[in-house]
């Protein structure tokens, strides 16, 4: 027998949460779903104590539930405090497991608990977490069997048994060794699926005893013991036959499923096979199955504020009112300053028929979209912005014109109008600016920030279709033929392919016959030649540069080897095409020859000292190809007085962001840990707030809105990243000089009370490459012997040179 | 910014250099063409300015330690550093013309002598800064020393663990080799690079034997000698897995000396970069006393 209701609401989440707070507010009939006992299980597993942010600071929150910044525990009991208040009707322990669209319209919601729900409405909220996998064996939910570990130093002397070989069950094993016996279960051979740093430590610990591993072993049955010391048995099926351990505590770190194929199941459909990809859905929040509702950060919506709004509005929207969105008032503000202002909808319509690229989005999708851009109406002459600002954005046309500049004193210029967008290049490529755009008349131009641009670019195929085509015409112009029209590069552009490589990949040999050439999109590459059976590297080239020319204007042959430094892409042009072009242009070739003749200088220069290649090479091997500014100290110099690490810390509020020590050397070349602002820095890649930006000299930096989540931490391949708190304000350095108070330079300062409970602002701080200090990098001017400097790969053949 | 590493030695085409240079060969010139009535000194016209050109230069020099730790500002300190550097040593040829080479039982040549001392301290620490970084370099070959000294702690748990097997008298020499073994400590045990303070721990008996094996190479006698017990222990002949165990054993042990010798070497290395310092600062102090009281006494027996 199933029970009916007008709404339900699948998952606790903000979201969730706050729908079901609306909809009991209002006396609707609903149910609120929640598999696990308590309410909104991602925050629920934050470690203890967490300050949990309220970004973005300007929306207004707007639901019956209240959610201010604060530690976990403060917002988890405010949530049950209200969810008891409004008599939310809760069921937790109801997985939903299917979810099925009756021919009259309703919903048909099955349980994994045998639960059946029928409801008008289904409101999704279930997050990105997934569902966290269980052992899947009998006594899977013994009350010492756990999925999550906060605090590996609360256990001591325990038989604990891991289950698992990703990061999190090695991250856990290695640190339950300390004071535990410690079992490790694999059900493979290798703890190939986690990071190398992880994989070394466990192999270790494996290794020296430390800890025990049973490989391509699975779990077949928990039991709990009655009589005994130990609280538990665990039987394990292994190669060898059946083992039985006597434990403490069983820790699964199995991972979790995404919910996307749960999503899919339920009919809704996903635009693309990118794992970012959002579903799309209408401004009422609606999904492509009439009457499945999808809030928060399924929806594309990360931030507990945001979610929380559409909780509240979809219940609005199920019941028929018109509700002005939460961001209206945002958008009003923003977009008042467009010539011709009436409405916000009515703005937005007249952005979507303009703008061609953006007129294949939902218009939910452009509301979000405007939210992070800006709106600027620059006057006549204005610099929209400069050749080498290291800025990113995207702008699009929405009236008027802008000119691009091709040479440096801008008497040469191109004129972009209305729809058409530029930005591309520095978006796409992640380096300076390639030119100059000055605003022309009447100019209203859209400036999105790069997150947005590509959360775009890759939940809408059509919009990345678009920008990629006009990426290579406009690239080849820029590059080969400033000259020529679009027209006269067709069949070039035609025969222009988009090719990707990963890291290491080879383009072409040494020897091989040319027939095309590349333009460097994304990363950058090495050229080397066989010197002697050496592969010795002779330059470096970032995007934006061509290779591959040299075959197709003279010699047929290559006369190196290019090969991709990082993650690379390219534009690959067809030689005939290519030549074809240069012979109708003899500009173009006197061009390319000149350029010929000076790399063939440089790459001889660099041939005549191998061991400068060396150099190159192994900073290229520490992934400085995708840095853009990278610090080297050089070890000969170093007095190892560590001045750098306190002129950081000094300069940033008393926590060094680099670590001196740290990191490889080679030739006394020594890369210490410390950021190098990558072209496109990991750090980036998920950060709920979008607090990673770029300064328009090419600092990545981390702006105040940083909700401390620590995915940047997670995400730096390079370790330079970190959580901290704010810290109290030291003396001056005379009265630490004179008198001793404080403490001194470089010293952490104080802490006044040395285990204060209450949770602290922990926020992530890096590099910023001391932008807001006129003199640049304090770790470079603060060394007393110039061994520090920083470089940008550019300088790369250079610096090896000077080093011989 | 510049794509090389510039030492302070040559910093900005080593332009403090020539400003030292020409002030010392200005003041020189001055000296030999000025002739007063008396034997040159002090008192003179010309004493009085190169005294007060060596009075400020000494406190601009005392300056570069509030300035090595002021971290705004536009300026590198590498450029600061080679200046105290050229200037400094040109101080001394300023000082000795100030004084017209008049040296006597007095105030005035203690405070002459303390800031010679403050210098030459300093050309100790030039040394230093341009010879030990390269060989801190090259004996840590990439790793830190706190990777060192991890996984000098691991080879002990490890050679234990391994001794425990094979009898109590082996494992009691692994145990007291590892208790024995002590890196860094005072001023003098760092500079000494012993890897094994065994001597200062065991006190007389200990001496003794540091006197016994002082032609023993800088890595620590009693890591030496827990190997030749070992090798003793092999020869007397025990069972086979045992005897494998001991080779294991040795393997161990005598990585752990090369360890513990290069973490004895690094730690002797940063000393000696450091240690000139103690030395070089407070005589500088000093010097700044006895500049007032040179300056005081001078105008107060005027």
């Amino acid at each position: 027998m199933s029970e009916r209701f007008r709404i339900a609401i699948v998952g606790s989440g903000p979201g969730g949460l706050s729908a079901a707070a609306r909809a009991a507010e209002r006396g609707e009939s609903h149910v609120l779903l929640e598999a696990e006992p308590h309410l909104s299980n991602t925050i629920y597993r934050y470690q203890k104590g967490k300050f949990v942010m309220d970004e973005p600071g300007i929306l207004p929150l707007r639901s019956p539930v209240p959610f201010k910044a604060g530690s976990r525990e403060s917002i988890l009991g405010a949530w049950d405090e209200a969810a008891a208040r409004l008599k939310i009707n809760v069921r937790h322990g109801h997985e939903v497991s299917a979810i099925k669209k009756r021919e009259d319209g309703s919903f048909e919601l099955k349980c994994a608990n045998g639960a059946t729900i029928e409801a008008q409405f289904v409101v999704l909220g279930i997050g990105l977490q997934g569902n966290i996998r269980k052992l899947g064996v009998p006594g899977e939910d013994l009350p010492f069997v756990q999925y999550q570990l906060d605090d590996p130093d609360e256990y001591e002397g325990e038989t604990i048994v891991v289950v698992g070989a990703g990061d999190a069950a090695i991250e856990n094993a290695v640190a339950l060794a300390k004071q535990n016996n410690v079992v490790i279960v694999n059900r493979r051979d290798e703890f190939a699926r986690a990071k190398k740093g992880n994989e070394a430590a466990i192999l270790k610990a494996i290794e020296d005893g430390a800890i025990e591993c049973y490989y391509n072993a699975a779990p077949e049955r928990v039991d709990a013991l009655s009589v005994g010391r130990k609280k538990g048995r665990l039987i394990l099926s292994t190669p060898n036959g059946k083992a039985q351990l006597l434990i403490d505590r069983v820790i699964g770190r199995l991972g979790a499923t995404a919910p996307r194929s749960f999503v899919e199941a339920c009919g809704v459909t996903f635009p693309s096979k990118d794992p970012a990809a959002v579903p799309a859905i209408s401004p009422q929040y609606e999904s492509n199955v009439k009457g499945l509702y999808i809030v928060g950060a399924l929806g594309g919506y990360p931030l507990i504020k945001q979610a929380m709004n559409q909780g509240y509005e979809v219940v609005e929207y199920i019941r028929g009112e018109r509700v002005e969105p939460a961001d209206e008032p945002l958008l009003k503000a923003k977009l008042g300053a467009m010539p011709g202002f009436r409405s916000v909808d009515d703005t937005l319509a007249r952005i979507q028929q303009n703008v061609r690229v953006l007129s294949h989005i939902t218009p939910l999708q452009l509301r979000e979209f405007m939210l992070d851009s800006d709106l600027r109406t620059p006057k006549p002459g204005d610099i929209v912005f400069r050749r080498n600002d290291y800025t990113n954005s995207f702008y699009s046309i929405v009236e008027g014109e802008v000119r691009i500049a091709l040479d440096e004193d801008g008497k040469q210029f191109i004129t972009l109008g209305r729809g058409e967008f530029f930005g591309e290049m520095g978006l796409i490529s992640g380096r300076r600016r390639s030119a100059t755009v000055t605003a022309g008349n009447g100019c209203v131009l859209i400036e999105t920030p790069r997150r947005s641009m590509n959360r775009l670019i890759n939940s809408v195929a059509a919009v990345k279709r678009e920008i990629d085509e006009v990426f290579i015409l406009r690239a080849i112009q820029s590059r080969f033929a400033p000259e020529a029209t679009a027209a006269q590069l067709k069949d070039m552009v035609a025969g222009a392919t988009l090719q990707k490589f990963a890291a290491g990949d080879i383009l072409f040999n040494e020897g091989e016959v040319g027939d095309c050439l590349h333009l460097v999109r994304v990363g950058s590459l090495t050229i080397s030649r066989n010197i002697a059976g050496k592969e010795v590297v002779l330059s470096y080239v970032p995007a934006g540069n061509y290779v591959g020319e040299m075959a197709l204007l003279g010699e047929s042959r290559r006369s190196a080897t290019a090969r991709a430094a990082i993650a690379t892409e390219t534009v690959r042009l067809d030689g005939e095409s290519f030549k074809k072009l240069v012979n109708r242009m003899p500009v173009l070739k006197l061009r390319l020859q000149a350029e010929y003749r000076q790399r063939a200088a440089s790459n001889l220069a660099m041939q005549a000292l191998p061991a400068g290649g060396d150099i190159i090479q192994f900073l290229l091997a520490q992934g400085a190809g995708e840095a853009t500014d990278i610090l080297l100290i050089d070890e000969s110099l170093c007095v190892r007085c560590d001045n750098c690490e306190k002129a950081c810390a000094e300069t940033h509020g008393g926590t060094s962001r680099l670590d001196r020590e740290a990191g490889p050397t080679y030739a006394s070349v020594h890369v210490p840990t410390s950021c190098r602002h990558c072209e496109h820095p990991h750090c980036m890649k998920d950060c709920p707030p979008d607090a990673l930006r770029r300064a328009p000299n090419g600092e990545v930096y981390i702006a105040d809105n940083c909700i401390g989540c620590g995915n940047c931490e997670r995400n730096c391949p390079y370790g330079v990243i970190h959580m901290a708190t704010k810290p109290p304000k030291k003396p001056g350095l005379l009265s630490w000089l004179l008198f001793g108070l404080g403490p001194g330079p470089g010293e952490a300062p104080y802490d006044a009370k040395k285990k204060s409970k209450e949770p602290k602002e922990k926020k992530a701080v890096k590099c910023d490459m001391c932008k807001d200090e006129k003199g640049g990098p304090a770790c470079v001017r603060a060394c007393p012997t110039g061994a520090a400097i920083r470089i940008s790969p550019e300088e790369f053949p250079a610096y090896a040179q000077s080093r011989r | 910014m510049n794509a090389r590493h510039e030492s302070i030695l040559n910093h900005a085409g080593s332009r403090w250099l020539w400003i030292a240079l020409a002030l010392s060969l200005v003041s020189l010139l001055a000296y030999a063409l000025h002739s007063p009535a008396v034997p040159p000194n002090g008192g003179t016209w010309l004493g009085y300015t190169l005294g007060t050109i060596a009075g400020l230069l000494i406190l601009w020099l005392m300056f570069f330690g509030i300035r090595k730790r002021s971290y705004s500002g536009t300026s590198n300190l590498r450029g600061w550093l080679s200046a105290h550097v050229y200037l400094g040593t040109a101080l001394i040829l300023i000082a000795l013309l100030h004084a017209g080479f008049q040296v006597g039982w007095n105030l005035h040549t203690f405070f002459l002598v303390l800031m010679l001392l403050v210098i030459v301290s300093g050309f100790f620490g030039v040394y230093c800064y341009l010879r030990y970084p390269t060989l801190m370099t090259r004996n840590r070959e990439s790793a830190t020393r706190s990777a060192m000294l991890e996984e000098i702690g691991e080879l002990d748990q490890n050679a234990l663990a391994l001794a425990d097997g094979i009898d109590p008298k082996v494992h009691g020499i692994v145990l007291r080799s590892i208790q024995n073994t002590r890196l860094g400590g005072g001023v003098l045990a760092q500079l000494r690079a012993r890897d094994d303070s065994d001597a200062a721990l065991a006190g007389i008996r200990a001496a003794l034997e540091a006197r016994e094996k002082s032609q023993a190479a800088a890595g620590g006698a009693k890591s030496g000698q827990t190997i030749f017990a070992m090798v003793d222990f092999l020869a007397s002949g025990t069972n086979d897995r045992q005897a494998e165990a001991l080779r294991k054993l040795i393997d161990l042990l005598s990585r752990k000396k090369v360890l513990a010798s290069r973490v004895a070497r690094d730690i002797q290395y940063q000393a000696l970069m450091e240690v000139w310092l103690y030395i070089h600062v407070p005589l500088s102090f000093a010097t700044v006393a006895a500049l007032f009281a040179h300056v005081v006494s001078v105008f107060f027996y005027w």
